[in-house]
């Protein structure tokens, strides 16, 4: 059984000017310890797909099986538990920002109910990974976007997670700090085990690290396999923008060099 | 005017008043708003405990209570200060008043406060299991705790000005003074010394509730 299982995922907003299908059966599972990662244009429907996982929003129908658990099974109190299994980071950081660097990376610990002095001595060593330990007593206004991230995984790694959600963790960076989170997050991945899901509308980020991939269009994924595949043969229309496009940037941006 | 001793012991006095029943007024204020405020932000349709009755309810109740003018709710409540502080008349007995024309006001700035936090760190939050008490007190209320201080400062700044009312019920304070001497014996001087102590009061709180807000907000780099 897969570590983490989708089934029949809908969701539908209900507003006076009608409803908005913003996920249409969705269906996929991913490995334990896998990268996977979806991606579509905006308003495909990726950040709804990534909240439904944690349930920050609560689907419309179908079923999020995580490590055998179906998350929709759980009362409030437990779903708060098993979210402590789940990071999530965010495109834009979302840190506590009138609480200095190590008191963010202490916020999962203190939820959790461990001891202040036990939380920062953890807190530290956990700064150190994202090599950020220098900037414990700094506030989140201080730091670079880049810095801004690697603060927010460190916070997330505090909680020890087996699973990590990223939602655009990367499209508010520059292509040289993306690269080094993205390294970042590889490595976490490799060291801790940890099941990812990245959303994604940026070709490079599923090509570095995830192992496979989903293609997000209209809330319906048109497609999926390993990213290598999905990338050297596209077979929807979707897929086919979305890579051909990026290669097209890709050659444009070298070209300007010459 | 002849300016005599006594006239400098009744200022202070009234000094004494004043900051007596301005003070305690924004504690009990606090005491009431802070918790209705914090209930209505959490209660709204974007809340972290959004519950529409409830929300609906305390809404139309703190819109019922700041829309009753000060002169009357001082008086209409006289029973109740009666029964809370044993008469109806004098500095602690405006307090009553003056605590309940406050707290629906505070809630209001509370809520307000409440809702300028950053829905992504609210998010970030729930994703790590956050209670709701942990929301409210690490998230909401810290996050949020540059508003709040702002807020205490306008709050003062309004009871201060609700108290010189207190006269109507001989609360006493400068307030009282400055209409009693000023505005029905023609005693000018007396008025405008009074006048000018409230203003400088005013402008002390205000400079020292900003400054205090500043140190405290880690927002900016």
């Amino acid at each position: 059984m897969a570590f983490i299982e989708i089934e029949h995922l809908e969701k539908t907003y209900t507003s006076k000017s009608g409803d908005t299908e913003a996920l249409k059966d969705v269906n996929f599972t991913i490995e334990k310890g896998e990268i996977f990662g979806v991606i579509g244009l905006s308003g495909a429907g990726k950040s709804t797909l990534v909240r439904c996982v944690n349930l920050l929003e609560k689907p419309s129908a179908g079923r999020v099986v995580i490590d055998g658990e179906d998350m929709l099974s759980l009362s409030e109190r437990e779903l708060r538990l098993k979210r402590r299994d789940i990071g999530m980071i965010f495109q834009h950081f979302n840190l506590l920002m009138q609480r200095t660097v190590l008191d963010n990376v202490c916020f999962p610990m203190e939820i959790a109910g461990m001891k202040k002095k036990e939380a920062r001595v953890k807190a530290l060593e956990y700064l150190e990974q994202v090599e950020l330990a220098d900037k414990a007593k700094a506030y989140p206004a201080q730091l670079s976007g880049g810095q801004k991230q690697r603060v927010a995984i460190a916070r997330v790694l505090a909680s020890r997670p087996r699973v990590l959600l990223c939602d655009e963790a990367t499209s508010a960076l520059d292509p040289q700090t993306t690269q080094s989170i993205l390294q970042l997050l590889k490595h976490i991945n490799e060291k801790y085990q940890i099941t990812m899901i990245v959303i994604t509308h940026e070709m490079r980020v599923v090509q570095q690290i995830c192992d496979h991939v989903a293609v997000l269009e209209y809330g319906r994924i048109v497609e999926s396999g390993r990213t290598k595949e999905v990338f050297d043969d596209p077979k929807t229309e979707a897929a086919k923008r979305l890579i051909y496009t990026h290669e097209y940037t890709e050659l444009e941006s070298e070209g300007s060099g010459i | 005017m002849t300016w005599d001793p006594e006239m400098t012991k009744m200022l202070v006095q009234g000094l004494w008043d004043t900051l007596y029943m301005v003070g305690f007024s924004t504690l009990f204020g606090y005491m009431l708003g802070l918790p209705l405020g914090v209930l209505l932000a959490v209660s709204d349709k974007d809340g972290i405990r959004p519950r529409r009755v409830l929300y609906r309810l305390l809404d139309f109740l703190v819109n019922i209570l700041r829309s009753v003018p000060f002169l009357i709710l001082l008086i209409l409540v006289i029973p109740l200060t009666k029964l809370l502080v044993g008469k109806s008349y004098g500095s602690t007995a405006t307090i009553v008043p003056l605590t309940i024309a406050a707290a629906p006001f505070i809630a209001r700035m509370v809520e307000s406060s409440l809702k300028e936090v950053d829905h992504g760190v609210i998010e970030a939050a729930q994703s790590m299991g956050a209670g709701t008490w942990t929301m409210i007190g690490k998230v909401l209320i810290g996050e949020a705790r540059t508003s709040l201080l702002v807020g205490v400062t306008i709050a003062l700044g309004t009871i201060l000005g609700y108290s010189a009312m207190a006269g109507v019920v001989g609360g006493g304070g400068l307030g009282d003074i400055a209409i009693r001497y000023g505005y029905y014996r023609y005693e000018t001087g007396v008025m405008i010394v009074t006048v000018v102590i409230l203003v400088a009061l005013v402008q002390i709180l205000q400079a020292l509730g900003m400054m205090l807000a500043r140190l405290l907000d880690r927002r900016k780099a």
